[in-house]
């Protein structure tokens, strides 16, 4: 495939910043759930 | 099993399970399909390929920015001002920043495909990085000192105001003479032309894409509530202990 780096390059970025922002999101709901009661969690 | 999925993701439900496995699923696809199955295009060869990542991003940016603005409007309007509108808008905002920047960044690679340049102040490309600067600078609003009343009430202006620069970038190829091509889907005469894979992995794009941001901005907003009440204990904890030294002394 012709320009193959910029077009590989154009989806590791997209699916690189996704992956990232769902893993810090995750991350830190993890580190603040230990401080909140069950109740507070209103989706649950 | 619920008790696993709460210690590994305390954000996450049964809806937000299936949600994300949905999303998977058509990214997995929009990937297969981009990279290998559809073919390249008459004009722009093979970096057509990056359309399918990066017009889906802008579109779902738009989309975000705008459901900022009605959830801004909604705690604005609303008698009892609900922090879930505000905690809803911020994340929605978040992710929306994260793809305009993705859009901007494949943008870039595509231009310097095309015309030979990364970055030209083409109208749509600087309107563009314009509403990046501006949500990102709505995004600082939102960590400025103060309640979380205060937070909400600035960030809700800031957005209302912000969101009218979406019309702005999406004519800004029709206002003026620009580099950047006219809508292909969108356009004003329904005359779409593109080969019909080529249509299907775009519109799969949109549908993985706008499942991504449904994912992200419930798990956001709820690690947001997490965040808000943690701080309310934290502060109710430190009052308490001034308190209790106040009356020891």
């Amino acid at each position: 495939m012709k320009d193959a780096g910029f077009i590989f390059g154009s989806y590791i970025v997209t699916l690189g910043a996704i992956l990232m922002f769902a893993v810090a999101t995750l991350r830190r709901a993890r580190d603040s759930s230990q401080s909140v009661d069950e109740k507070d969690k209103t989706w649950l | 099993m619920s008790q696993v999925l709460q210690r590994t993701s305390p954000t996450g439900t049964r809806a937000t399970k299936v949600i994300g496995a949905l999303a998977i699923l058509v990214m997995a696809w929009v990937v297969v399909s981009g990279l290998i199955l559809s073919p390249q295009d008459v004009v722009q060869g093979e970096s057509v390929r990056i359309m399918y990542v990066h017009v889906p991003s802008a579109w779902i940016a738009y989309l975000a920015f705008i459901f900022t603005a009605v959830a801004s409007a909604s705690w604005l309007i609303s008698k009892k001002h609900s922090m879930g509108f505000d905690r809803f808008a911020g994340a929605s905002a978040e992710v929306g920043v994260m793809f305009m920047a993705i859009t901007l960044i494949t943008g870039s690679l595509w231009g310097r495909l095309t015309w030979g340049e990364f970055w030209q102040w083409d109208p749509r490309l600087t309107t563009t990085a314009f509403l990046f600067v501006t949500y990102v600078g709505y995004l600082a609003v939102r960590r400025l000192e103060g309640s979380v009343e205060q937070r909400a009430r600035r960030s809700a202006v800031v957005a209302m105001l912000a969101v009218l620069e979406i019309p702005l970038v999406h004519f800004s190829v029709v206002l003026w003479r620009s580099l950047h091509q006219g809508a292909t889907v969108l356009n004003p005469n329904g005359d779409v032309k593109m080969d019909d894979l080529m249509l299907f992995t775009l519109f799969s794009g949109v549908v993985g894409f706008t499942l991504v941001f449904v994912w992200l901005v419930l798990h956001r907003q709820r690690t947001m509530l997490l965040v808000d009440v943690a701080n309310r204990r934290g502060l109710d904890a430190a009052i308490a202990a001034r308190q209790s030294e106040g009356s020891v002394n």
